[in-house]
């Protein structure tokens, strides 16, 4: 095995070398698993906890109190799918957004591709996501069994519910990278990243229905947002309403803008976190 | 035979004042202040031109005072900053140790925290599996084992970290000045258990301020002397060069450095009892730091790090924290007479706030000579040991002259 340490020039991903650090990508994941629910005492289970109880709160005042419809889904799964792809979005961000940061001891001593930091944090919000994913399959039962509220197609949603997961990653990945890249030089993206994503919270149809502007113009800017696109998709999944494609292939291909500038600004900056971080 | 690591042409530079500021604001990158710095401010150059081949089996110590680029090479070897020119060539497995516990977590266990670490630094989970039991018993911990880390005590935490390391098993083995910390019998076993490694065949660079440890561990040595090698080829002959490049004496220091928002270090002056030109052990020894203050000073706390000439520390005197008045000028501390041994010896200043953060680092300030105070019935050779207290003896309870009491 032979090789060469030189000035950076160029750009490449550079997935062997991911792979042969994949051991130590788990890790860090587990890592922050394990710290992230270490002296609790409910655990994993606030990975539920946190959506249900906005959910309850949402489907009590935004659809019974002011009467917001909810797409033709049951509220409860209506705002709870809502939160729960907005929650991957939001803590992966914000994870991995202030990843760079928090190892800068590590990253100052060792060698390790960086991108495996904020890729892990975004796994550590997807373990979250999947826990609140086993309450939605709970719920989901409950509503084919004890209710009639719910009519799907267990074929549509096992196609639309990958598409929607995979646009959430993407997205929360490339802007992830790139703040977490932007914030070891410019310190000032600590305080942005949570103001945007509040921001972004009220750009996105979490809490209410994509249609609920007349203006279709409306619609297609708030599609540039790739999580309109993957919300939108996540409760088409459960119902047998149409889908305007147009929203979601937005959403994919500003995600794809995304990712890419976001892999080329991390991997611009790699070189020389050891040195500003 | 070819080299397993070839150092070519390397030269590295960094931004004064990027390297003073850390990291930039967005005001400031907006503003347009980024272009405009990078054109005034001085280029340092940590490294010049270095080259130099390290052969398997090698042991190779890399010394040089503080600053002079020998982090800054490691750094480079390791991966972990890019050389500005230049380049490197490796050809085997290699593994780094620039700290003891890199990655360490205060909420995981002892446990966890071997696998964490164990990974950081390059091991493959079923490596560690199989060292597992080997490392917790090199380590002393068995009892504490699922015991969060938050519980250990920080020599306990220092086992566990370099029982991890000591057990990693690349053919090239980079450390740095690790074994400065930790016990005297644990830095014995750590050496022991490096030069078993070193005995394997396996390839090691070791940078490091104790030419003591460097001289009995390696077998090559490089000398780096602002950012230059001044000296490639055996450990001794590394050594003789280090001393002569060390032997000067500096009594004054009066140099740039960024000053702390609060306070500015003026000068650090060494004045010897007498003020006499020839110091010898019998004089006291006064260090006059001069400052300025600038502003509100709260909780700062002056430190005076004391080295010998191997570069051993041989204590660090400070102050207990302060609130400088807006008129405080100097700070003085008086390092007694019949303490320091005969040799060359070099003064560090530090400034402190709460004790933890070093607000300020002077390294090698002053340095100087200091000669054997001789009376007629004194015996003129130099005195064992690094320190040459002045105790006091009795015999049946009868004080008793000795040799040294002058």
């Amino acid at each position: 095995m032979e090789y060469r340490i030189k000035p950076p020039s160029g750009l490449s991903l550079d997935t062997g070398e991911l792979w042969r650090f994949r051991e130590l990508f788990f890790f860090f994941t587990w890592r922050d698993i394990k710290v992230k629910y270490k002296q609790t005492t409910l655990g994993a289970l606030w990975a539920v906890l946190q959506p249900l109880s906005l959910t309850i709160v949402f489907a009590f005042f935004l659809n019974k109190g002011l009467s917001l419809p909810t797409d033709g889904l049951p509220p409860v799964l209506f705002y709870f799918i809502g939160l729960m792809f907005w929650n991957l979005f939001a803590s992966g961000l914000t994870g991995s957004s202030n990843s760079l940061v928090e190892n800068a001891a590590i990253i100052k001593k060792i060698y390790f591709p960086r991108l495996i930091i904020p890729l892990s944090c975004v796994l550590v919000a997807l373990f979250d996501f999947l826990i609140a994913g086993a309450a939605l399959m709970a719920l989901i039962i409950w509503y084919i069994f004890w209710s009639d509220a719910l009519s799907f197609s267990w074929i549509r949603a096992i196609v639309l519910l990958p598409l929607s997961l995979a646009l959430t990653l993407l997205v929360t990945t490339g802007i992830g990278c790139m703040f977490a890249a932007l914030n070891i030089k410019y310190r000032d993206f600590r305080y942005l990243i949570p103001f945007a994503i509040q921001f972004l919270f009220f750009l996105t149809p979490v809490i209410y229905p994509l249609q609920l502007f007349s203006n279709p113009a409306f619609t297609y800017i708030l599609a540039l947002n790739p999580m309109t696109g993957a919300i939108v998709l996540a409760r088409s999944a459960f119902s047998l309403e149409p889908i305007d494609w147009l929203v979601p292939v937005t959403g994919y291909l500003s995600a794809l803008v995304l990712i890419l500038s976001g892999l080329i600004i991390f991997r611009k900056m790699e070189a020389h976190f050891a040195d500003i971080a | 035979m070819r080299p397993i690591l070839e150092v070519a042409d390397l030269w590295k530079s960094y931004r004064l004042g990027a390297a003073q500021s850390g990291y930039l604001t967005l005001r400031e990158w907006l503003l347009g202040l980024q272009p405009k710095r990078s054109k005034t401010d001085p280029t340092f150059w940590a490294l010049q031109n270095v080259g130099f081949s390290v052969y398997p089996g090698d042991t190779v110590g890399i010394i040089g005072r503080n600053g002079a680029g020998k982090s800054t090479l490691l750094k480079i070897l390791s991966k972990i900053t890019p050389p500005t020119r230049g380049g490197v060539t490796i050809r085997g497995r290699i593994a780094s140790l620039l700290e003891v516990g890199t990655g360490f977590h205060y909420e995981l266990t002892g446990r966890e925290n071997i696998y964490l670490n164990g990974a950081i630094l390059g091991m493959q989970r079923q490596e560690i599996k199989k060292q597992f039991d080997e490392i917790v018993s090199f380590s002393g911990v068995e009892r504490f084992l699922d015991t969060t880390l938050k519980h250990y005590s920080s020599g306990m935490q220092l086992r566990l970290a370099f029982s991890v390391a000591a057990h990693l098993e690349p053919e090239i083995l980079l450390i740095d000045e690790v074994l400065a910390v930790g016990d005297a019998a644990f830095q014995k076993k750590c050496l022991g258990k490096m030069n078993e490694v070193s005995r394997s065949g396996r390839t090691i660079l070791f940078v490091s301020h104790n030419m003591g440890a460097v001289a009995q561990l390696c077998n090559k040595g490089i000398l780096i002397d602002g950012g230059c090698t001044r000296y490639i080829g055996t450990v001794d002959g590394a050594i003789r060069a280090y001393m002569d490049t060390v032997t000067e004496e500096q009594r004054v220091w009066q140099g740039e450095h960024a000053p702390l928002e609060n306070l500015r270090i003026l000068s650090v002056l060494l004045r010897p009892q007498d003020d006499s030109a020839q110091i010898t052990t019998a004089h006291f020894l006064d260090v006059v730091i001069d400052f300025e203050v600038l502003g509100p000073a709260p909780n700062i706390a002056f430190e005076v790090w004391c080295r010998y000439e191997d570069g051993t520390l041989l204590f660090c005197a400070y102050t207990n924290l302060l609130d400088l008045a807006r008129n405080a000028r100097k700070a003085v501390c008086r390092i007694p007479a019949n303490l320091l041994n005969e040799g060359f010896h070099s003064i560090d200043i530090g400034v402190s706030g709460n004790y933890v953060y070093a607000l300020l680092k002077i390294d090698n300030a002053l340095s100087f000579h200091v000669a054997k105070y001789v009376d007629e019935n004194d015996y003129s050779g130099k005195d064992p040991g690094i320190i040459r207290p002045l105790l006091r003896w009795e015999i049946d309870n009868q004080p008793v002259n000795t040799q040294r009491l002058i």
